[in-house]
């Protein structure tokens, strides 16, 4: 199963498995990560799932999606690698995958 | 529809044509006796048509899903024909950012989100645990008082006046004018015709026209007076687009937040098994807040116009009419929310719920308001183990804002 590790915002690094398929907000929420709301329960609608991609993996994880663009507008902590994590799709492609996270989500 | 009991209620929701059913009027609000009319709808005609209405015919959007599908499609349900189901006669009306669509939304939205990003929140905090504490302290003891005016309006008022700049010994015209602009015309309101609103809210205007005047010859503050005076995007309003954003950032700020501390002690007070679950464990409060917002839906819909044919929930809603998203019955859908009309302050998946919005109106001021409560409770279980709710609350005459006029309380000696 590919690994993604999740670099909480105290620095605290925690690498799991996550099934292909599945989000990064989903591996996240089922973790017990710190620093996830996803309120919206992952239908990109609220931007509380808010990550900032390692620019390593940038590229195979792409650009954001329009609305997704839309509320990340809007986010008080968003920067050029930042993605919702409910729309990003677990893959071979991404084992090794890492993200940080904002101090908050807003 | 005249006052009537919440049995009557039950039947006559159950009886009535579906097509007679007019869930936007104020009365059953006021009678807190809308909800085995919501109930009805999402079980048989959750996209739901009222033909005739005191606020003209309209669509109601009753299920977690499908207001889900309105709230997040902003290209064709526009926010400019306003977004509450009352149509103000145009010269009425007073433009601001929750009542527009993207481009300018997202640059006045941007204008005042800071203030309410975490960097600021973390600075709030200790400011309002200090008034939380100040005000809880200064509770009668063994007597009877109003929650509402003592707590729910004291917290939230003040921290709108900080977040303005605002004179704190004038905060009280903030929740006047917060009432004064939500208000229905006519009978059960507070003012007879649109003109005698409209002056009210002049005064409102001249008030904070002076604090503009101050702010804009100044340095760039950090409240939201300065902020509107100094960004490129809000600088050159005109006074009614300036009284219209004025009257969001009040009413947003605070009848949501006063009506949800409100209607949190009245849960409590409902739900005994919840309050002792409560004060065996505090580390439930977090969570607690989301359940009293989700259970409370502070405001009770927003409204779209569509602007294109559009199908939702299997029926075609035509370009141009009006379409009203009832959070209120959306946050008691049990196809998404479990047991929805039970209040359980350790509810999984508490967050999701629809009482901020999706999409790109989603309440801008969610955190704050969250942090608000989380606060109050805090320090008000340190204080007091039981408040008890002694009389019935007097509800607000609307179907937009879903609040309270008072609350009889008592903290037992």
């Amino acid at each position: 199963m590919p690994k993604i590790t999740y670099v909480e915002y105290t620095g605290t690094e925690r690498e799991i498995e996550l099934q292909s398929g599945f989000s990064v907000m989903q591996g996240a929420i089922d973790n017990s990560i710190v620093g996830i709301d996803a309120d919206c329960g992952g239908a990109c609608a609220c931007a509380t799932c808010h990550v900032y991609v390692d620019p390593r993996w940038l590229e195979k994880v792409g650009p954001q999606g329009s609305q997704e663009a839309a509320l990340l507008d809007f986010a008080a902590l968003a920067q050029p690698n930042s993605r919702l994590a409910c729309q990003i799709k677990m893959d071979d492609q991404l084992d090794g995958l890492v993200v940080r996270l904002p101090e908050a989500q807003h | 529809m005249s006052t009537q009991t919440i049995q009557a209620a039950k039947v006559h929701a159950d009886d009535i044509p579906l097509d007679q059913i007019d869930v936007g009027d104020p009365q059953l609000f006021q009678d807190g006796n809308f909800w085995p009319y919501f109930a009805r709808l999402r079980r048989e005609d959750p996209v739901h048509y009222c033909g005739k209405s005191a606020f003209g015919p309209y669509w109601s959007i009753t299920k977690y899903k499908d207001i889900m599908q309105v709230d997040t499609n902003h290209a064709v349900f526009s926010s400019e024909g306003g977004i509450s189901i009352l149509d103000r006669p145009e010269e009425f009306r007073t433009p601001n950012f929750i009542s527009m669509d993207p481009p300018k939304h997202d640059e006045q939205r941007k204008t005042v989100n800071p203030i309410v990003a975490p960097g600021n929140l973390a600075r709030l905090e200790h400011l309002i645990r200090s008034r939380a504490c100040a005000i809880l302290d200064s509770l009668p003891v063994n007597e009877t008082f109003d929650w509402v005016d003592r707590v729910s309006i004291e917290l939230t008022t003040q921290m709108l006046a900080t977040l303005f700049d605002f004179p704190q010994q004038d905060r009280r015209l903030l929740t006047y004018w917060s009432d004064a602009a939500t208000a229905p015309i006519g009978p059960g309101g507070m003012f007879d015709t649109e003109e005698a609103r409209l002056a009210e809210l002049k005064n409102c205007l001249d008030y904070f026209t002076c604090l503009w005047n101050e702010r804009v010859n100044a340095e760039p503050g950090s409240d939201l007076i300065s902020m509107l005076a100094h960004s490129p995007a809000t600088r050159n309003m005109g006074p009614k687009e300036f009284l219209g954003n004025l009257i969001l950032l009040i009413v947003g700020g605070n009848d949501t937040t006063r009506n949800s501390i409100t209607g949190g002690l009245l849960f409590l007070n409902e739900n005994p098994d919840q309050y002792q679950k409560l004060r065996d464990d505090p580390g439930l409060i977090t969570n607690m807040v989301s359940e009293i917002i989700r259970y409370q839906t502070p405001l009770a819909h927003m409204r779209r116009t569509a602007l294109a044919d559009a199908e939702i929930g299997g029926k075609l809603i035509k370009k141009g009419a009006k379409v009203v998203m009832w959070y209120i019955s959306g946050n008691r859908d049990d196809e998404v929310i479990d047991n929805p009309n039970k209040f359980m302050i350790d509810r999984p998946r508490a967050r999701q719920h629809l009482s901020f919005g999706f999409g790109i109106h989603r309440c801008v001021g969610n955190r704050l308001a969250e942090l608000q409560l989380k606060i109050l409770w805090e320090e008000a279980l340190k204080r007091y183990p039981t408040i008890e709710v002694v009389g019935r609350p007097e509800r607000v005459y609307s179907s937009f804002v879903h609040g309270y006029r008072s609350l009889p309380v008592r903290i037992p000696a």
